[in-house]
């Protein structure tokens, strides 16, 4: 139990600004990864839409195009690519503070850490693009 | 460069006011001088009502904390000179109750350091006789960093998740857990999950970085946040996978 003095009821309690994420760019791009976590939960939605509209048959999946074509839907998916993509750099970010890797008894700087996940990211796209290239060609 | 600084200094004193108010007072702005000498010359030659924490002066002790020109900072290691010409807003810490001027109350972190056992636990002790308990530099080096904390509070004032929940169990804290939990010697990281794997522990946490931007130690607590969520996760897959193989 804290000893408290005469005044105790009068320590001041500072409320934070309504606009405190202003004050600093690292705070606002907290609070704008916070808020884009909607459009990342929208990504994964489209996903499953789009796999359910492959399930279902050609018919499907080209009505499926048809929707995804129409302004509303293209402007949604162009913002949500932009804040996924966001989301994924500052993940890469954190990567080399939460993975500590040794080889053998020398730990792995962190800097190869970061350029790994920026690697298998690259990696990973090419392949996706070869197979969608090669799937139209 | 000029030789002498105004310096702008929260006063709150609850006897007579119930919001901040700023006092100027202008001191020799000396090259060497840090903000605490400043203080330091006001209450010894100027307004000797003035209600500061401070100690050794030298970046060790993490009591003189404050807030200048809005950045968390350890006073004893910012040197006035890199405000030339001033002014020099001093406030206290942010995040925290102002008990009086620039002091302020920082009973919660104490209760939540307590809670994730800042000490070496062993199930066991082994005899006196059989000597100390034997330590590699690499083993050693595994939980230094996270040793160098001070508890001097500038994580919390910066932290913006401490800010809109006071239940997080907060930067300091955790990288401290880290601390034992990384030494070879402990025995206790089993207990200190309990407390960890909270809602308010790691993952209260969304990674803003600036408790390890304002930590003056380099203690890097962002970091141990992030590793220990790793484990975390690590472990409840294990529980979950292998539930009696991962029971404590």
């Amino acid at each position: 139990m804290s000893v408290h003095t005469e005044y105790h009821h009068r320590w001041l309690r500072q409320p934070a600004s309504t606009y405190w994420w202003l004050k600093k760019p690292v705070y606002f791009a907290f609070i704008l990864r916070e808020g884009s976590c909607m459009f990342v939960g929208w990504f994964v939605v489209y996903l499953l839409l789009l796999v359910r509209a492959v399930l279902e048959g050609e018919g499907a999946y080209r009505q499926f195009l048809l929707w995804s074509a129409t302004p509303g839907v293209l402007v949604v998916n162009v913002v949500t690519f932009g804040f996924v993509v966001y989301h994924a750099v500052t993940f890469f970010q954190a990567a080399p503070q939460a993975l500590v890797v040794h080889v053998g008894r020398r730990r792995v700087p962190a800097r190869l850490v970061l350029a790994g996940h920026y690697v298998a990211w690259l990696a990973t796209s090419i392949v996706i693009g070869w197979l969608l290239l090669g799937g139209t060609a | 460069m000029a030789d002498r600084i105004r310096l702008q200094v929260a006063r709150y004193r609850p006897e007579q006011e119930s919001e901040i108010t700023f006092d100027e007072y202008e001191v020799p702005c000396h090259k060497e001088w840090v903000v605490l000498d400043g203080l330091n010359h006001i209450k010894d030659r100027i307004d000797g009502t003035l209600a500061y924490r401070w100690s050794c002066r030298m970046g060790i002790c993490g009591s003189c904390g404050m807030t200048v020109n809005g950045e968390p900072k350890l006073t004893c290691a910012t040197f006035l000179s890199e405000y030339a010409p001033g002014p020099v807003r001093v406030e206290p810490l942010g995040n925290f109750p102002v008990i009086r001027d620039l002091i302020v109350d920082i009973g919660d972190f104490m209760r939540k350091l307590v809670r994730v056992k800042p000490w070496i636990v062993r199930e066991a002790e082994k005899p006196l006789a059989d000597g100390e308990y034997l330590q590699t530099p690499d083993e050693l080096d595994e939980y230094k960093q996270f040793s160098m904390c001070i508890n001097c509070m500038l994580c919390y004032s910066a932290c913006p998740i401490y800010r809109l929940d006071p239940k997080f169990i907060g930067p300091a804290a955790i990288a401290l857990a880290q601390r034992y939990n990384l030494d070879n010697r402990d025995e206790g990281a089993s207990a200190r999950m309990d407390v960890l794997s909270e809602h308010e522990g790691i993952w209260g946490c969304t990674f803003v970085g600036e408790c390890t931007t304002v930590c003056p130690k380099n203690v890097d607590p962002a970091g141990a946040i992030q590793r220990y969520k790793l484990t975390a996760a690590v472990e409840s897959m294990k529980a979950f996978f292998m539930p009696r193989g991962a029971e404590r």
